[in-house]
């Protein structure tokens, strides 16, 4: 290391600890590293980008052309142009229900599941006696895996010929008849209802969680302020608290919308996504990554997703860079 | 200054052990690399040997079989050292096509027919015509048929089978005074008089989705015939045909008398309600005995079974029926194959002795050994009855998603369809098996 280096690289550290260098002295800062920094540097950024375009990028322009294709993971690819696409949205009867599956998926997340954890950690923060134990019971089963969360969900609600809990405690109790037992997981009318509140059961104490740590961090004085100013709680809430909260919403919006895109776990442990169950990311799998070795049509599953998943991901984006922006 | 001398330090100091850190973790990686290699060669250079292998039978009786099998192996051939990795039967199924193509174990367990030659004929499995040479004498002309790709050459050994047949209990039949149902129309009666018995008739669960598979099959079979079912399996019959509509307003018949629930029921818990009696009858494989005795061992004594009943047709004579066969193939793509290949075929003649799949239905009677030399005198009585309807049989089919292509018999395609059938049966039956139909035309090109 040559004796000028550390002089060179004084700048550095002190711009940091100021904050706010002029831009015409961040511009020295940079043109004073010597070429091994550089080096250093472009690597450091460079490597972990490299990575990033390969397992992201470079896989979803492979999965994309590959949609257009009908391979089959071993035999040589054969192009079958939009086939794949007109398939799924003319004749193949699983993949409509897939996709409504989806976004009853996410409007019950955004209509019920995400409000009903604000809720619960609006009240838990309120002074409370055994706060913390209420914080640790609704959290629970967001330390489960979701794959735990589906075995358990599944035990409860298996029919009563599989002395499922639901059914059996409910004609315990007389509520049920039970030559009209409902059964939770085989009626496609009904699982995913029955699945939406086993995932709700999770998602509600992941929010919680999120929203409560937002909570803790809102200025006590506003609320003080609010308070001298004459507004209840409820006001307080929603003209103070809430649009301090900006940020925490926002990502607990991504946080819902991610949930809800990626939903799998509890209905492939289920019934491996049969029978009214569908999602898209079930029919991927079962598709490309199963036996079936579909990847074609697979792929063309997965450019769906990914083009619904770009919506919030570009209105997400938009945001936080207009706030930047500001 | 000192202060500012310490970052630099601290940002050159990273930079030495970063790079250090990265010359570790290369070297590392090369050992890690080389070691398999190194051992490898160990391996083949004392005469013994090496052999890995993949194993679906992963319940807990069929994996202390396995334990068996792999034990009287070792003994037998000591010099030879063997790995086995177990996967969930299901996981086993879904991953085979990732699990083929990357680096597979030498030997794995499968299943024969069609679901044997797709993979063989995607260049994922080796034959093994001079390994099956030395034991063909063991086998019958149907298991031998079983195990032939289409390029005429052989890729498994049979292991074991079991019919696919209708079980009942004993006891409960003579309790309530049953008689076992000769044809399609006396099953109907019974079923309806098990109903107003308040029994459950015909005990189902679909879950897994395959199971419905089985019905389908044998309706097919008694109502169309064998070679229009394996021409529908192999797509040269089409799935818009009368024929299968008829086959499945036949079925339409059959499902008031199914348990309530049975789509969200494992096969398992289905059979649970045969076990304890609140249902009549239940079809599936032979394999189920084993739940059986799972859930009640003295029970296992009083079940029976009763080749589906017959619609009085021109295919009645053929007795057809299916039972499915498992068996032991080799990977193509191994890494340590070609190092490993004598071993391996020798644990592959190893399992076409009878009395090694003896030790595998010792484990679990509702697997029947294939090979000719297992002796018959340790068969159980309801094994025995078993083997002699399947003997009886013209025609063996092997089962749905083992005589067709495996895209199209998957969770998302024919298990859906059959799923999507028995919830609406009075749907227009025209379009949907229209539905089916594209879906075979779409996949992938294949001669099978």
């Amino acid at each position: 290391m040559s004796q000028s280096e550390p002089k060179a690289l004084a700048p550095a550290p002190a711009s940091a600890g100021a904050g706010a260098l002029a831009t015409k002295k961040r511009k020295r800062r940079y043109s004073l590293l010597n070429r091994r920094d550089k080096v250093l540097l472009s690597l450091m950024v460079g490597i972990p980008l490299a990575i990033f375009l390969l397992l992201i990028w470079a896989m979803t322009l492979v999965s994309i052309v590959l949609s257009f294709t009908n391979w089959d993971g071993v035999n040589p690819i054969a192009f079958v142009g939009i086939d794949n696409y007109t398939q799924l949205f003319t004749t193949y009867p699983f993949f409509w229900p897939a996709v409504a599956h989806n976004i009853m998926w996410l409007l019950f997340f955004v209509c019920l599941a995400t409000p009903m954890g604000i809720l619960l950690a609006v009240l838990l923060d309120r002074p409370l006696r055994g706060s913390a134990v209420y914080q640790s019971i609704f959290f629970i089963p967001v330390v489960l895996s979701l794959a735990v969360v589906g075995f358990i969900w599944k035990l409860q609600y298996l029919p009563l010929a599989g002395n499922g809990f639901i059914d059996s405690a409910f004609v315990a109790l007389g509520w049920m008849d039970p030559k009209h037992a409902v059964n939770w997981l085989g009626d496609p009318t009904i699982n995913i209802w029955a699945v939406l509140v086993a995932a709700s059961w999770r998602h509600v104490g992941y929010i919680m969680v999120l929203y409560l740590a937002g909570l803790k961090s809102v200025d006590p004085s506003l609320r003080e302020a609010a308070a001298i100013d004459g507004a209840n709680e409820r006001q307080t809430f929603i003209h103070v608290v809430f649009p301090v909260m900006a940020p925490i919403n926002v990502v607990i919006v991504v946080v819902t919308v991610i949930e809800s895109l990626r939903a799998f776990d509890i209905a492939y442990i289920i019934n491996h996504g049969k029978n009214g169950l569908e999602l898209l990311s079930i029919l991927i799998t079962n598709s490309a990554l199963s036996e079936a070795g579909l990847i074609g049509f697979g792929s063309a599953v997965a450019v769906i997703l990914l083009t619904i998943s770009l919506v919030p991901i570009v209105l997400y984006l938009s945001r936080v860079m207009r706030s930047e922006n500001q | 200054m000192d202060d500012l001398d310490k970052k630099s330090g601290f940002l050159t100091g990273g930079k030495v052990t970063r790079r250090e850190v990265l010359k570790t973790g290369v070297i590392a990686a090369a050992g890690l690399t080389l070691l398999p290699t190194v051992l490898a060669a160990c391996g083949s250079s004392s005469s013994g040997g090496k052999v890995t292998i993949g194993n679906n039978h992963s319940d807990a009786s069929d994996l202390a079989g396995m334990k068996a099998v792999n034990d009287a192996f070792s003994k037998a051939n000591s010099s030879i050292t063997l790995t086995m990795n177990t996967v969930d039967h299901g996981t086993f199924q879904d991953q085979i096509n990732n699990y083929l193509g990357a680096t597979p174990d030498d030997a794995f367990s499968w299943f024969s027919g069609y679901r044997m030659r797709f993979f063989a004929d995607k260049g994922l499995a080796t034959a093994i015509d001079d390994s099956w040479d030395k034991v063909k004498s063991n086998f019958t002309a149907g298991f031998a048929n079983s195990v032939v790709g289409n390029d005429k050459k052989v890729y498994g050994i049979p292991v074991d089978y079991y019919p696919w047949c209708v079980f009942y209990r004993k006891s409960l039949f003579s309790d309530k005074g049953y008689t076992v149902p000769a044809t399609w129309d006396d099953l109907l009666t019974l079923c309806a008089k098990m109903k107003t018995d308040g029994l459950t008739p015909f005990a189902f669960g679909d879950s897994d989705g395959w199971p419905a598979m089985g019905t389908f099959d044998i309706l097919n079979l008694r109502l169309n015939g064998y070679d229009f079912h394996v021409g529908l399996m192999t797509g040269a019959q089409k799935w818009t045909d009368p024929k299968v509509t008829a086959v499945f307003q036949t079925w339409a018949k059959l499902i008031p008398f199914y348990t309530d629930g049975y789509a969200g029921l494992t096969w398992q818990q289905a059979c649970d309600t045969l076990v304890r009696k609140t249902a009549g009858l239940y079809f599936l494989g032979l394999f189920m005995t084993g739940e059986v005795a799972t859930v009640d061992k003295t029970a296992v004594d009083d079940i029976d079974f009763f080749p589906f009943p017959f619609f009085k047709n021109a295919f009645d004579a053929e007795q057809a029926l299916d039972a499915p066969i498992d068996i032991w193939m080799l990977s193509a793509k191994s890494p340590s194959l070609q190092a490993d290949l004598a071993s391996a075929k020798t644990y592959l003649e190893f399992w076409a002795k009878g009395s090694t799949q003896l030790l595998m239905y010792a484990a679990n009677n509702g697997f029947i050994p294939c090979a000719t030399d297992a002796d018959p005198t340790t068969l159980t009585v309801l094994t025995k009855k078993a083997v002699e309807i399947v003997s009886k049989a013209q025609k063996i089919t092997q089962f749905l998603d083992r005589d067709t292509r495996p895209d199209f018999a998957g969770a998302n395609s024919m298990q859906s369809f059959l799923l999507n059938f028995l919830k609406t049966p009075a749907q227009d039956l025209v379009a949907f098996q229209q539905s089916i139909q594209d879906f075979w035309d779409k996949l992938p090109a294949y001669k099978g």
